[in-house]
């Protein structure tokens, strides 16, 4: 299922595919209501899909107190995710998440703890979260970081820019950040709770894309409103329409709020109805997560021994 | 069974059956499904049929078709139990309507399994909202029975309420019917489709579970011969049918004269309409939500699609990528969206019809994937290459397949999406609220989605327009199918026309030595009989008043042709109305004399007194204008919904012989105060009046058309009125017989009758002659549902 695709390369600034584009907020809540109905797992089919939102989790760690020995630990986890036994018991030895994110600063903790598990380290950039620091200081940040070792880059773009209208200027900035990623995947952050209104997240999402974004990217986790469905579901029908015009693929990461087993279903069921099951797959689909892990982890070993757990038996991340 | 391992490169759902021992345990242990009556539940003692899970085709049951004498016992204790549970208060049939919403709340799990069983409906569509809405309906409900006397004063309940549902929605369409005829006070006689009787059944159970008076609820299973001897029952009072247009024809005529009470909720072809500034995503996803919705087996489904050119093949393709995604089979699984047909026979329908659809050239696209080897599964999908000629098209194909057009302008759309005899539902799709509201405004719809579809709520008032039937359920329009004014029913028998029309010459008319030549009112012109001839009218003794015009059938074609045309009136501005009716008031009074006069040689009493009246309730009317409007309910969060009073289109009007101004003024000024155009029949015996009354029209800035005047024999002008397809609605004041004879000729269209039976009103009497009755009979309700969201 995980065929290898092309990195996308982005397209010329392109407003026709965006400009008229008005999203029916009832409507998409409608259907990001409706969807966690309309589908469900159980069983096997549960705990498949529980390790597979694993293996989607950044697992992050984003403060202003975070340390070098933090980060150590944090990656610990990242490298067992789940207790042996019960990943045994799964079938599913050797499991990892799909990241670790941290500052740029903290980018060579990172690395260091995560080397030969290929895990790779993907680190904010850009004056994460607010991305109001003067653009050659952020676009240095970027470098900074992948000479640190970061193979991925979560860039947040500059609401103003957005909110003004003023695309042009803002395909031009996440140009210069993508370039400046190199090899390293580019992942865009949009700051939906900024950009307030689904028209808005559906213009950022396609200018976004446009200017070369591998990943779009719902929050940072510092706005008043973090990941939601409608919010999503219209990033991801943005893709999909990017996908249908240009042919090439994008990969969606929600962040911030997500904290539950049920919300890695919820968000693994709207990946796989509007997109399909290959964009379940981490090279498509990420997960900006803490806390959730643990909740999953406890699912798991529900499945597993059919007694509910508690978290004290579930190492800390 | 494949590893977790491989389900994690698959990522396939797997199977989430819903529990259902206890539910099949409950239909095991009652090998015949039987009648509810008089609070108890009654062996059958006639013939049964087998209750099939359409979904695994196995028996679950038999159900009891019942005899014409269950019936009878049925009625029979409705009506016993009438007197009593119509005297209660309205705050303890409240007490008894929200214990059984609770408890439809705490069976909420047994229900919706139950009727997924039976029906092969998804249980996710029965759990999360068939059962959640029933319970939703008998809540709303128990407030109207709390505020009956508040909200309907001088009204009184019908009677003895006979309901007939059908099978796409069991428990929901029970609670449409029984919880508005229990809040207003009726007893009722309900028959379940005999291919769904099991949630009807248990919810007898909870009527004994509440303690509802016996007799309250009967419940009878049976067939459609079953629904004729209830229907057909003479201690029936009122008849409510929900099912499809041709049986809601035959229920039209077979109840015709009898006096009862008839709402239809028949069938539909309703347009789903994507304009190019639609949000193509949302539309596409309300595809799934009207056609692909309980199987495409919803009266009210967008079966239509009308979608703009520029965008349809963007449309088409997002559509086809969507239905691709639908999970077609067992019904009982929790992440299905398509169930099973409701019985093979069904299925062979409308297999039928996709093959019909195909073979007149319209290509079919179907979902993907394999369906279940076993049980009535129909595949979701669409056609292109439909046109408005093909039988697709017009015909309602009740499962999972919609037909799809094309259409250049908003315009075109409109006629498009009114290019049909139904007029239920429509639904709009664009991001421009001009062009929705000015779409909704103009669709022949009863319901109006703007960038929803079927959504539902116990006080959305929810029927249709032209053969979709008539009646609302829901609301306050929805108490008023079962309530009546106590009035309607106390009038005397009215005499035969004392004036046989007579073409022979007779008598020289007294009067004026210059002849006078009374015509026709037609298109704001006089026009001749076209049959060229004229009656004698006769006054007081007998003496000849003068000749009145006879008119025949082409003279009511004519007249209608001009109605239709005369499309400006409704357009106006109620103010603008208002004004004309004021400015007729005013043109009346400067001839009060004259008409005190012409009254005076027909013998009319009180003569004076019939002139003022008339004049008053012109002002009456004009004051109603403005003010009998709709509502914006309070449905759902972030909704606005709204209930609009608009008029029908062309009215039928066949005043009374007696009082041959202030009879005839008092059906012409609220039908026209509401919007609507009329062609009205004038008193037989005086017919002189009329004629002089259109001079009165003449300059009182009537639009023509808007009142055309007929003179002649009334039933045989009352028939063709009632027979025209074009007419939307019938008044009648006539006999006993002609009221048989014009509800019965009214099927063909389905035109809502209101006719007097042949009792005499008290025109002068305001509260007989004038009213909220008169205004509500002249309107059909819209119900436009517009959610917002920045």
């Amino acid at each position: 299922m995980t065929d290898a695709f092309p990195r996308m390369t982005g397209t010329p600034f392109t407003p026709d595919w965006f400009d008229t584009i008005s999203v029916n907020t009832p409507a998409a809540e409608r259907r990001a209501s409706s969807l966690a109905g309309r589908r469900t797992v159980k069983k096997d089919w549960q705990a498949a899909w529980l390790a597979r939102a694993i293996t989607c989790i950044d697992l992050t760690t984003l403060a202003g107190d975070d340390t070098a020995g933090r980060v150590q630990r944090l990656c610990a986890k990242a490298r067992n995710p789940v207790r042996a036994d019960l990943l045994s018991a799964l079938g599913l030895e050797g499991l990892t998440v799909g990241a670790v994110c941290v500052y740029p600063t903290m980018v060579p903790h990172a690395a260091k703890a995560l080397e030969g598990s290929g895990i790779p380290v993907a680190s904010v950039a850009t004056g994460f979260p607010a991305g109001l620091t003067p653009l050659p200081l952020r676009l240095a940040e970027i470098r900074y970081a992948v000479e640190q070792g970061a193979a991925e880059i979560d860039i947040v773009i500059t609401r103003e820019l957005a909110l003004t209208g003023q695309w042009q200027a803002l395909y031009d900035e996440i140009r210069q950040m993508r370039e400046a990623c190199g090899d390293a995947h580019m992942k865009a952050i949009l700051a939906t709770g900024d950009l307030k209104t689904l028209t808005n997240v559906y213009k950022a999402s396609m200018v976004a894309m446009q200017a070369g974004a591998d990943f779009i990217k719902t929050s940072t986790g510092k706005e008043e409103v973090n990941a939601t469905l409608p919010v999503s579901l219209t990033m991801v029908r943005a893709l999909r329409d990017f996908r249908d015009l240009t042919g090439q693929w994008v990969g969606f990461k929600p962040a911030g709020g997500l904290k539950t087993a049920k919300d890695a279903m919820n968000w693994l069921i709207l990946m796989k109805e509007e997109l399909g099951t290959r964009w379940c797959m981490p090279d498509l689909f990420r997960i900006g997560a803490s806390s959730m892990l643990g909740d999953i982890e406890r699912q798991l070993e529900h499945h597993v021994t059919g007694r509910y757990s508690a978290a004290n038996r579930h190492a800390l991340a | 069974m494949p590893t977790i391992k491989d389900i994690m490169e698959t990522m396939e759902y797997g199977p989430a059956p819903e529990a259902h021992a206890e539910v099949s345990a409950w239909i095991a242990a009652r090998p015949v499904i039987g009648h509810f009556i008089a609070g108890r539940f009654v062996e059958p003692t006639g013939k049964t049929t087998e209750v099939v899970n359409p979904a695994t085709e196995a028996v679950l049951t038999k159900v009891a078709l019942g005899s014409e004498a269950e019936v009878d016992s049925a009625v029979r204790a409705a009506r016993a139990a009438f007197p009593k549970w119509s005297a209660l208060p309205g705050h303890e049939r409240a007490k008894y309507l929200y214990a059984i919403a609770r408890h439809v709340q705490k069976r909420e799990r047994f229900l919706s399994v139950l009727e997924t069983i039976d029906n092969g409906k998804t249980i996710r569509e029965s759990r999360d909202i068939d059962i959640p809405l029933v319970a939703r309906h008998f809540y709303h409900h128990a407030g109207w029975a709390e505020l009956l006397d508040s909200e309907f004063p001088n009204h009184a309940p019908v009677g003895v309420c006979g309901q007939i549902i059908p099978w796409n929605f069991p428990l929901l369409m029970l609670a449409w019917k029984v919880a508005p005829a229990l809040a207003a006070g009726n007893t009722v006689v309900l028959k379940p489709a005999d291919l769904t009787p099991l949630t009807a059944h248990a919810f007898a159970g909870i009527c004994v579970e509440i303690g509802l008076p016996p007799g309250v609820v009967n419940i009878v299973q049976g067939d459609g011969a079953t629904g004729a001897a209830i229907a057909g029952h003479p201690d029936v009072d009122k008849v409510a049918f929900t099912g499809s247009t041709e049986v809601g024809r035959v229920i039209r005529r077979q109840i015709a004269g009898s006096g009862k009470k008839l709402s239809l909720e028949l069938g539909g072809k309703s347009p789903f309409i994507v304009f190019e500034d639609a949000d193509l995503d949302a539309a596409v996803e309300g595809v799934v939500d009207a056609i692909w919705f309980n199987q495409g087996e919803v009266c009210c489904a967008g079966s239509r699609i009308l979608v703009q050119e520029g965008v349809s093949e963007r449309f088409f393709d997002k559509l086809r990528a969507r239905m691709a995604t639908m999970r077609v089979g067992d019904p009982l699984d929790k992440t299905m969206d398509v169930g099973a047909i409701v019985s093979a026979t069904q299925l062979g329908r409308i297999n039928g019809l996709l093959a019909q659809g195909q073979a007149e050239g319209a290509t079919l696209h179907r979902a993907p994937g394999a369906l279940p080897a076993k049980g009535a599964f129909c595949a979701p999908g669409f056609f292109t290459g439909t046109a408005p000629a093909h039988t697709v098209s017009q015909t309602e194909i009740f499962g999972p397949v919609a037909t799809t057009l094309t259409f250049r302008t908003p315009d075109e759309a409109i006629t498009l999406a009114n290019d049909t005899r139904y007029g239920l539902a429509a639904s709009v799709w664009s991001e421009n609220i001009n062009r929705a509201i000015e779409t909704a405004a103009k669709v022949k719809a009863g319901l109006v989605w703007i960038n929803a579809t079927n959504i539902f709520d116990a006080s959305a008032p929810f029927g249709g327009f032209r053969e979709s039937g008539y009646g609302r359920e829901g609301g306050r329009a929805g108490m008023a199918e079962y309530l009546t004014t106590k009035w309607e029913k106390v009038g005397k028998a009215r005499p035969a026309p004392v004036l046989v029309p007579d073409v022979t010459p007779a008598a020289k008319a007294q009067g004026s030595d210059i002849d006078v030549t009374a015509k026709l009112y037609i298109g704001g012109k006089q026009a001749r009989a076209d049959g060229g001839q004229s009656y004698t009218v006769r006054g007081k003794g007998g003496t000849v008043l003068g000749q009145a015009a006879l008119a025949n059938r082409k003279d009511v074609r004519n007249a209608v042709e001009a109605a239709g045309k005369a499309t400006g009136w409704g357009g106006l501005t109620a103010h603008n109305r208002a004004q004309v009716l004021y400015f007729l008031a005013e043109n009346l009074v400067q001839r009060r004399a004259e008409f005190v006069a012409a009254l005076a040689a027909t013998g009319t009493p009180k003569p004076e007194e019939e002139v003022d009246l008339t004049i008053r309730r012109a002002f009456w009317y004009a004051a109603q204008a403005d003010k009998f409007d709709g509502a914006v309910t309070a449905t759902k969060s972030n909704h606005v919904t709204m209930t609009v009073n608009e008029p029908f289109g062309t009215m039928g009007i066949v005043a009374p012989d007696e009082a041959p101004l202030l009879g005839l003024m008092s059906l012409i000024l609220p039908a026209i105060a509401m919007g609507n155009r009329v062609v009205a029949v004038a008193s037989q015996s005086q017919p002189l009046v009329a004629a002089r009354l259109y001079q009165v029209l003449e300059t009182s800035d009537i639009p023509d058309g808007v009142i055309n005047l007929l003179t002649g024999e009334r039933d045989v002008l009352a028939k063709t009125l009632a027979e025209h397809d074009d007419v939307a609605a019938l008044w009648y004041c006539g006999s006993a017989e002609g009221s048989t004879m014009v509800e019965k000729a009214s099927a063909g269209n389905l035109k809502p009758v209101w006719s007097d039976l042949g009792r005499l009103r008290k025109w002068h009497d305001s509260e007989q002659g004038q009213g909220m009755e008169y205004l509500r009979r002249a309107v059909q309700v819209k119900t436009i549902w517009l959610p917002y969201g920045a």
